[in-house]
């Protein structure tokens, strides 16, 4: 067993956990966090993306205690109280359909948007299709997810 | 239109607790001093199971039990089924093999369940599973159903001789043989489907909790079909009692077919949980997805098409053979033949059609319905040969297409359809005007300067929707009747919830359905709230496949508001003093026409229940069900245009435009429907350009990952441009004619045409990876060279 504490969500979080507890586990598990979902066992679908200090992690790919001391957002607050532009921009957009991937695609783009304003690079169409190649779709087509994504960009470009 | 009703693009109410991370799948359910079930699976595809030691496993901490097929088949649990009867030619009824949810004496694919472990947690649970010993005797394996055929094939099942399950026919074979001798011009071709895992994004789950006090049974799971599940692990697995089973479907993470069916997992988790006296939950691996989820497709076709004198279809015949896999799935017989065969006219006036199906097991897993059904098999066949007959006789594909259109309506084909609607010229035209069909010859032109060959496809598919009436599918040898149903319950405060036999798992029913109901009532979308996807609350409903919600589900809640506006008139008009002829409703009040005198909605509704003053015998209450039962199927039909440019270095094909135009009949929200069509052909590119499922020649699954099995990402898709024709399906209330499948039937054949079309080589088969283009690509080449 291991002894982990990290900040989720803004809130300190800390626990005993067997060594190889994933984040996701942890995240799920132990915190009930359970709109971060495992939709694969390779690392492929990205429907487990959060944030660790700031960066899209897959969170089936990390170990809970690699997380220690870290700061970690996952889907359920990424907003406070009002929906955040990029989860506001998949709803307009009907960026989502069955819902699954949906969390995993939010904490994605938040990120890619974040990672080309910070490199001052454009974010086209191109660029966020490549970009997805972590987030895995089956109902949407991408269409609307990529429409979506370049409304949310605008979006938190504007607020 | 209102803002809110039919046509309205709303915004979808059920979005909010998804983008939140709200949304309640059945895994993130977790009950009172859960337990975890994990499976020990063949590693084998064919094997005796010689026995079985679980003396390590019983040991291991955690552990609660280690269950097997000979106790369950000791406590009554009865096999799988095929609710589907299909007869062979000779009326001889299809050899299905048993089906036991844990296998006791032989296995028959790699992932067939041999033994369930029950542990306090789900590590515990897996870790013991490893530590079963099972002793098999490996025998050798068939996979491909050709090889399935063959003189001396390992027999997958003793009461299929032959591993042929049957071999059925459907239309003239004498006639069709006759129109051929006599054609002007014969095309034939083979053609392959290929083998497909539907890969829905949340794995299958099953949560089953036996209540020792009340002698109950609830059961949370991944399924488009709630009652249906609970029917069949009721009636045909004696499970439990139905009325002593309540299942679950909450937020479900798509389906595309595989979440139709019941499962072994789920019927081992139920009586796991009354053995255990605890509740059991049980979530798929991706990996354990790949091995055990219905496949979809895998057909092999032979195709003969004959054109007269001025290039009219003078008769198609068709060979296929279907590989349903080690066991048959609850619905995989009719796939092949009353999904597939009956809609081989495809667009077009035939008089002459014959289809011989021949399905087969192999020791692969169960094939089923995935998106489609069926129909992406029959529309690949078709529009592939309708193409290539196009290049033969040296004629426009389009013209080829539009000369041998079906024009009247209703059109009785000889494949049993009776096509009820449509204007295929029309969708034809639209299609080709929003894709520049003109300009491509300049732009393949241009692409050639740069290096690329471009391409264009075309496809025109038409496909059947909303199964029915049940009448004629029970002739056919359907188990279930395919009505679908509904209750609308109106409040006292004047909201409404509809209950409704529907499942939606990704479709947006909350919002639609709502939709049909603000606008009948003039309501604001927000006091309506639709229910499903559990037995308890809803009383019964066939669920959500085949694209029937709008078309059938959507038709039954349409005849419960008659009911409801029915009753509503008859009190306002007590109330009011007036004949209930003279009465509207709309904007939310019950008017008397050409007066200024109304009653708001809420209070007839309150009228209702307080039933001081009711018409004279009137039941108090305003509540109103309805069972629906369609007159026939509806046929959705449209034109696809793709058009792909290949690197000539790498066989690298980009997919440059893709223009549907569909006629969906009367559309509820477009921004829904074009979501549907989206992932559709998203779903079809995969198909035709990413997906295999491949097993090597011992049965094991070569593709059981997203590292081996391609499934599509953003970048192998491009935006598409959807376009309506519509023409109204006179077979439901509102016109309707469904749109979840359409996407992924029409879009294979126009992607493979459209890459032929390029390379100058219709010898390709799907998936067109690079690999496979290039290698068609130098073939033409050294055609064109060594003529």
């Amino acid at each position: 067993m291991t002894e982990i504490s990290m900040t989720v969500n803004g809130r300190a979080a800390r626990a005993s956990v067997p060594d190889n507890t994933l984040l996701v586990d942890f995240l799920r598990e132990h915190l009930r966090l359970t709109g971060t979902h495992v939709g694969c066992d390779t690392s492929q679908c990205g429907a487990c993306v959060v944030h660790v200090n700031g960066r899209a992690v897959k969170s089936c790919t990390m170990l809970a205690a690699s997380a220690e001391g870290a700061e970690v957002t996952t889907i359920e607050g990424l907003a406070n109280g009002e929906l955040h532009p990029m989860q506001a921009a998949f709803k307009e957009n009907h960026g989502l359909q069955c819902g699954f991937c949906t969390p995993g695609m939010i904490m994605s783009a938040t990120d890619m948007v974040a990672r080309y304003r910070a490199a001052g690079k454009e974010l086209t169409e191109e660029a966020i299709r490549h970009e997805l190649e972590g987030n895995i779709c089956r109902c949407t087509g991408y269409h609307n997810i990529v429409r979506a994504i370049q409304d949310g960009a605008a979006k938190m470009a504007a607020s | 239109m209102s803002e809110q009703g039919i046509g309205a693009r709303v915004l979808r109410k059920e979005d909010k607790r998804f983008i939140t991370g709200k949304g309640r799948y059945t895994d993130d359910i977790r009950n009172e001093r859960q337990s975890y079930a994990a499976f020990v699976r063949s590693p084998h595809a064919h094997a005796k199971v010689k026995s079985i030691d679980t003396a390590e496993a019983e040991k291991m901490d955690g552990v609660i039990a280690v269950l097997n097929g000979k106790q369950l088949t000791d406590d009554g649990i009865g096999n799988l089924i095929c609710g589907w009867a299909v007869n062979s030619k000779d009326g001889n009824p299809m050899n299905m093999g048993a089906w036991s949810a844990l296998a006791t004496d032989k296995v028959r694919y790699v992932g067939d369940a041999v033994v369930l472990v029950v542990a306090e947690t789900q590590a515990q649970a897996r870790a013991a599973a490893e530590a079963v010993e099972v002793d098999y005797e490996e025998l050798p394996a068939v996979v491909h159903a050709v090889d399935a055929l063959k003189d001396g094939a390992p027999q997958v099942h003793d009461n299929a001789p032959g591993n042929l399950i049957f071999d059925w026919g459907l239309g003239e074979e004498a006639a069709v043989d006759k129109a051929l001798a006599g054609a002007a011009h014969v095309t034939e071709m083979k053609i392959l489907n290929n083998r497909l895992s539907p890969n829905p994004m949340e794995p299958r789950s099953a949560i089953a909790t036996y209540d020792e006090a009340e002698d109950h049974y609830t059961l949370y799971t991944t399924s488009q079909n709630p009652h249906v599940a609970r029917l069949v692990l009721s009636a045909f697995y004696q499970v439990a009692p139905e009325h002593k089973l309540r299942v679950i479907a909450p937020d479900v993470g798509g389906g595309f077919g595989s979440k139709i069916y019941i499962y072994p997992e789920e019927i081992a988790c139920l009586w796991a949980s009354m053995k255990t006296r605890r509740s059991v939950k049980w979530t798929s691996s991706r990996s354990e997805a790949f091995l055990t989820d219905a496949h979809g497709r895998d057909h092999v076709s032979t195709a003969k098409i004959g054109f007269d004198a001025q290039n009219r279809i003078v008769g198609l015949k068709v060979d296929t053979i279907a590989n349903l896999g080690a066991y048959m799935s609850l619905f995989s017989s009719a796939v092949p033949t009353y999904l597939y065969a009956t809609l081989l006219s495809g667009q077009y006036d035939i008089a002459n059609i014959y289809c011989n199906v021949r399905t087969v097991y192999t020791n692969t897993a169960p094939v089923d319905a995935y998106r489609g059904a069926g129909r992406p098999e029959a529309c690949f066949l078709v529009e592939r040969i309708m193409e290539t007959a196009a290049r033969e006789l040296g004629v426009d594909p389009a013209e080829l297409r539009r000369a041998n259109f079906i024009r009247q309506f209703p059109h009785e084909t000889p494949v049993i359809m009776t096509y009820d609607a449509g204007d295929f010229a029309g969708n034809l035209d639209q299609a080709l005007e929003a894709a520049d069909y003109k300009g491509f010859p300049a732009r393949r032109a241009e692409a050639a300067k740069r290096g690329k060959l471009r391409g264009i496809g075309l496809a025109s598919y038409i496909e059947a929707c909303g199964i029915a009436p049940s009448a004629a599918v029970g002739s056919l040898g359907a188990g279930v009747g395919l009505w679908e149903s509904a209750e609308v319950r109106v409040n006292p405060v004047g909201t409404i919830e509809v209950l409704t036999g529907s499942h939606s798992h990704g479709q947006g029913h909350e919002t639609t359905f709502a939709q049909v109901v603000a606008e009948r009532f003039g309501l604001p979308i927000d006091n309506i709230q639709i229910v499903h996807g559990d037995t308890d609350k809803v009383q019964f409903g066939m669920g959500t496949y085949g694209s029937r919600s709008g078309p059938v589900g959507l038709s039954a809640i349409v005849k419960a508001l008659d009911k409801v506006e029915a009753k509503v008139k008859k009190i306002a008009a007590h109330v009011l003093e007036v004949s209930e002829d003279d009465l509207v409703v709309e904007n939310g009040e019950v008017k008397v026409a050409g007066t200024d005198r109304s009653m708001a909605w809420h209070e007839v509704g309150l009228a209702a229940y307080t039933a001081h003053n009711l018409p004279a015998g009137m039941e108090p209450g305003l509540k109103e069900g309805a069972f629906y039962d369609p007159t026939n199927f509806t046929f959705p039909a449209g034109t696809y245009v793709c058009e792909v440019e290949v690197d000539t270095e790498t066989g690298e094909t980009k997919i440059v435009q893709f223009v549907a135009s569909d006629d969906f009949g009367t559309i509820i929200n477009p921004m829904i429907v074009e979501g549907q069509v989206h992932g559709g052909i998203a779903q079809g590119v995969g198909q035709a350009m990413l997906e295999n499922v491949v097993y090597d020649e011992d049965g094991q699954l070569l593709s059981a990952s997203y590292m081996d099995y391609t499934m599509p990402r953003a970048d192998n898709v491009p935006s598409f441009a959807i376009h309506h024709h519509s023409t109204k399906s006179p077979s439901n209330p509102l016109g309707m004619k469904g749109c979840g499948e359409a996407g992924a039937i029409g879009t294979p054949p126009a992607v493979i045409n459209a890459i032929t079309d390029a390379i100058g080589n219709n010898d390709l088969q799907m998936p067109a990876t690079p690999p496979r283009v290039w290698a068609a690509l130098q073939a033409a080449s050294a055609k064109i060279a060594a003529e």
